[in-house]
């Protein structure tokens, strides 16, 4: 607590108590940006400062660029707050939170299928979400790797890795952060998602996994997994090599159980060692929570294990960050037992038909080719037929000044050439939101078609002018088609670095 | 939002029922598997709750260093900034200026050679943990990059600490393949002794870390001594090897209680420093923040940079998608509070150690191993021989009133020696502490009464069971074949290879 200090009047610097805050200076003062203050504020101030600029945010509910969910209910917001006291990583003190960890690290092991007998507990952990995640998958695997060079005496110093190249930035992290090689499957037009079939070739004995993606972060495909599994099966036998795969669910981990139980991607597949899903994405809860699960225990190396004392047994510990909130855990647990599995199966068909009206929508306008699926993750990406008086990048930001964020990428190599907009459909977008969107799709499109005209009306008169008054005919100027065209192209260059799209 | 069906007369019957009268608190809970169906929010809610009320209370927690209690005016912020994810700079730009605004004033805190309004260079992470593994990934990256522009081998890095770090190094040195050369401890000297560890340090030897704030005692290691000598050392061997701070506890306690101590960017061989958020920045879990003393220091090929409403904004993290409340939070206590207020928090912190100190002491049967300068914490063992089981007992005890204080044993080479150690929190105020000391009389009083009077002596007899003798009328005998007196034996957790519990 704050000691108050009991200082009033004039020449203290304080201001009476009774001052409404924006009848206060705190509000004429300068902001800190760059020092430490000298002196406290009063707490209402600070709260109300602080709320106000962060008015200018955009707003998280009609931020349909992430995946990541932007709604709980009240009941959950509650537990959220009740526990945002306690750090997670206290086990011995709050053991209760931590049985709830190892609680949803068996619920989605059993989801996924994973072999493991009636009174076994899975191997898995809590993570603060998928980035994280994945480094101790890639971890695990770099040192499995690792151990079996060293026994067959060969040299493991340049462990490498086969990817899609539409895979996540968290594995380019993953990939420079941990000295490994990161060899990428490149796209083609139509193609956006790795090819089971160059992703086998490019398979060395040097790789210590080929990673497949369940929910491809920009057109949200599930990436064939079985035929991953058949291919890289046969080229284990044929070379000896025993690369195994790891499944990023990140979308996908939640939403293949409840809406395609039939498709074989996790743990059904031998090949298949671990698998990551965000909780944050579709388990349906706010930023802040992944999981990762192994196969079995072998597939965990015991080095990497650390061993905590808790309740005087021993609680295995596997993660890179320590001291962290809990809530987020206790979060999902809620979400897991509420809902069950019929609830996240409704949620997830809600989402699906709503992706299908959007879709519907779009599609009608006939302006738009549409790039994502009908199967796989509930979003809609789709780029305009037509690029040539206006792109992706405007529609985007003229979404803006309707408050929708919708944002616009190009694809990664070797499909450059090709940028979509991209909606996510998560569980708070209903149809009726659905349907505003696509009206207010039509009113940018009519716009932006009217000032296209009108600019080349302008300059052909312009231009037309300039003719008759310049000698030898040559138009100096520059139209201003050309210099929005070049703007779009500087633009699009400037997002073509990996944008992290999440 | 779950569509409602329209349920039949049953379902109907039981979603209108008070929670404790429905059958959702009678059915077994779900524990390895997903149950097959929904039910009620309001039942979810209360039978967590419910169960979340075993957990200890985070108030009572005086083992963690880490924040239990923050304004209201700061949980409204927290819950309204719950749904932005921190990661989607784009669409929260105000988020991500408030994460630089922090950068920049915790950096100028610690003296970072930056002028009046260049951009300093660090960024907002999880915890210390993440933090340290950039740090330490960044020495990493330009030692090799040295090495290989002489032509050297860079394939066996190491970093020198003494044994009372925390956990984390030890998984940094792991997972990211460095060796760990630890500075053993010594009776008396519980922090890293800065000659042991400058004799330790090799060409191989990416950097030099010192904690500000040590785990186990609070105290501050003597930084600028590590600072001259191994500047010496650099000039007689040329490796020009660097220092890093690991501020976790210290970075929010020295530059408001101790301003002359010399431990930060002012001594020239510091070049990166981190600090919890969640310690003695006054945050809930889950903020920690790395500061690197200038674009140098960190090398290009490790960051990412994201385009950022058209302008480059690079990010070096190992978290991607997160929370953004506990950088809003950490915002909002430095505008709050300013650099009095926190001065105030930390003074008052130390009046209440002192008070603890002071009543453990007058009780005659401790030993207290804390330094006044430092964090305020009370680290105490008893004095008498039976000390280790002793220290347990106590931590046990204590529980029972509901505190918890918890009982280690020292690292390498000081394992005969358990502590108990006491943090206090901006929330443990005096009266609270005087509480504590009256329990700590209580529960001393309790263990002598049982030590004097003690427990009945247990003994284990082997009896052999066999037929009856003749004519005894009995239906069998009994032979005693082995009598022997059992010791209770503390069962404690082997330290496999290395730190366990992460004291943190």
């Amino acid at each position: 607590m704050v000691v108050s200090v009991a200082a009033t009047g004039p020449g203290t610097g304080a201001e009476p108590v009774s001052s409404t805050s924006f009848a206060s200076r705190y509000v004429r003062d300068p902001l800190p940006r760059y020092r430490m203050p000298e002196r406290s504020i009063p707490r209402e101030a600070a709260y109300q400062i602080i709320s106000d600029e962060l008015m200018l945010d955009g707003n998280p509910r009609l931020n349909l660029a992430s995946f990541v969910t932007t709604w709980m209910e009240p009941e959950c917001d509650k537990l959220f707050m009740d526990s945002v006291n306690k750090n997670y990583v206290d086990m011995d003190e709050y053991p209760v939170t931590t049985e709830l960890q190892n609680r949803c690290v068996n619920m989605i092991a059993h989801l996924f299928n994973a072999s493991i007998k009636e009174d076994e507990t899975a191997v898995g952990v809590g993570t603060v979400g998928s980035s994280e995640a994945i480094m101790l998958a890639g971890l695990a695997f770099k040192r499995k790797w690792q151990n079996k060079r060293k026994e067959q005496g060969k040299p493991c110093d340049k462990p490498n890795i086969v990817t899609g190249a539409n895979v996540q930035v968290c594995w380019e992290k993953f990939a420079r952060y941990f000295e490994v090689e990161l060899k990428e499957v490149k796209l083609s037009e139509g193609y956006y998602v790795m090819d089971p079939v160059k992703a086998v070739e490019m398979v060395d004995e040097n790789t210590i996994c080929v990673a497949a993606i369940l929910g491809s972060t920009l057109t949200g495909e599930f990436e064939d997994v079985k035929l991953l599994n058949d291919l890289l099966t046969k080229k284990n036998k044929e070379t000896g090599w025993d690369v195994p795969i790891h499944v990023d669910a990140a979308s996908g981990g939640f939403i293949a159980p409840f809406l395609y139980p039939e498709l074989e991607w996790d743990f059904r597949l031998p090949l298949v060692k671990s698998i990551n899903v965000s909780g944050h994405k579709y388990g349906l809860v706010y930023a802040g929570v992944g999981w990762v699960i192994w196969r079995c225990k072998e597939d965990l190396p015991e080095e990497l294990i650390f061993h905590i004392n808790y309740l005087g047994t021993d609680q295995p510990t596997f993660t890179l960050n320590f001291s962290k909130g809990s809530s987020q855990i206790i979060a999902q647990y809620y979400q897991l037992i509420r809902l069950g599995f019929e609830g996240y199966k409704n949620i997830m068909e809600n989402c699906q038909e709503n992706a299908a009206i959007l879709r519907e929508g779009i599609a009608a306008t006939g302006r738009f080719d549409i790039l994502s699926k009908d199967t796989g993750v509930p979003l809609v990406a789709f780029s305009l037929k037509d690029s040539s008086r206006f792109s992706v990048f405007d529609i985007s930001e003229n979404l803006r000044r309707f408050s929708w964020i919708v944002p616009a990428y190009t694809m990664p190599a070797d499909a450059e050439h090709v940028a979509v907009l991209r909606v996510v459909i998560r569980e708070d977008f209903s149809r009726s939101l659905s349907e505003r969107l696509v009206s207010d799709i039509r009113k940018i499109l009519h716009e932006l078609d009217a000032r296209a005209t009108h600019t080349v009306t302008w300059v052909s008169t312009a231009t037309a002018a300039a003719a008759q008054s310049d000698d030898d005919g040559v138009v100096a100027k520059k139209s201003a088609l050309e210099i929005e065209g070049e703007v779009a192209a500087r633009w699009r260059n400037a997002v073509n670095k990996k944008k992290g799209v999440c | 939002m779950v569509l409602t069906h329209v349920h039949d007369l049953d379902d109907a019957a039981a979603a209108s029922a008070v929670v404790f009268a429905s059958r959702y608190v009678q059915d077994p809970l779900p524990r390895y598997e997903l149950g097959e169906k929904s039910i009620s929010k309001e039942a979810a809610y209360q039978i967590i709750h419910d169960e979340l009320l075993l957990d200890s209370s985070p108030r009572l927690n005086l083992a963690s260093f880490v924040t239990t209690w923050m304004e209201p005016e700061c949980d409204k912020l927290i819950l309204e900034g719950i749904n932005k994810n921190y990661a989607d700079m784009d669409e929260y730009p105000v988020t991500t200026e408030l994460q630089n605004r922090c950068v920049n004033i915790i950096a100028r805190l610690f003296h970072a050679p930056v002028d009046a309004s260049e951009k300093a260079v660090g960024v907002g992470t999880v915890g210390s943990s993440e933090a340290i593994m950039l740090a330490g990934l960044a020495f990493k990256r330009r030692w090799q990059n040295r090495r290989k522009a002489a032509g050297k081998p860079c394939d066996r890095p190491n970093i020198v600490t003494g044994a009372n770090v925390q956990v984390c190094w030890e998984k940094f040195a792991r997972y990211f393949e460095v060796e760990l050369k630890e500075v053993k401890l010594r009776e008396g000297c519980y922090v890293m002794d800065p000659d042991e560890a400058v004799r330790m340090v090799d060409e191989n030897t990416i950097c030099v870390a010192a904690i500000l704030g040590s785990t186990l005692t609070g105290e501050f290691e003597d930084v600028k001594r590590l600072n001259d000598l191994l500047a010496a050392k650099n000039k007689r061997t040329g490796w020009d090897t660097p220092i890093h701070v690991d501020a976790a506890s210290g970075g929010f306690i020295a530059p408001f209680l101790y301003p002359e101590l010399e431990w930060d960017f002012r001594l020239p061989l510091v070049k990166s420093i981190n600090v919890s958020g969640h310690k003695y920045g006054l945050v809930y879990a889950g903020v920690g923040w790395v500061i690197w003393r200038n674009k140098e220091e960190l090398p290009e090929d490790l960051i990412f940079h994201i385009n950022y409403l058209g302008a480059d904004q690079p990010t070096f993290t190992l978290n991607f998608s997160k929370g953004s409340s506990q950088i809003i939070a950490q915002y909002y206590q430095l505008l709050r509070l300013g650099f009095e207020g926190y001065r105030n928090v930390m003074e008052n912190c130390m009046e209440s150690a002192q008070t603890l100190r002071e009543g453990l002491e007058r009780m005659g049967r401790f030993t207290i191993i804390s330094k006044e300068q430092g964090v305020p914490l009370v680290a105490f063992t008893f004095k008498s021989k039976d000390e280790t089981s002793l220290a347990f007992k106590l931590s046990s005890e204590l529980r029972r009133f509901g505190w918890i204080v918890p009982a280690y044993t020292m690292p390498a080479d000081l394992e005969h020696m358990a502590v108990l150690r006491v943090v206090v929190r901006e929330d443990f105020g005096r009266p609270l502490a005087e509480r504590f000391l009256s329990h700590v009389r209580m529960a001393l009083e309790e263990l002598d009464h049982l030590a004097k009077g003690g427990p009945v002596p247990r003994m284990r007899v082997t009896i052999e069971l066999g037929p009856p003798a003749r004519g005894s009328g009995e239906e069998a005998s009994a032979r005693v074949v082995k009598r022997e007196a059992v010791v209770p034996v503390h069962r404690s957790v082997s330290l496999a290879g290395g730190k366990t519990k992460g004291v943190c």
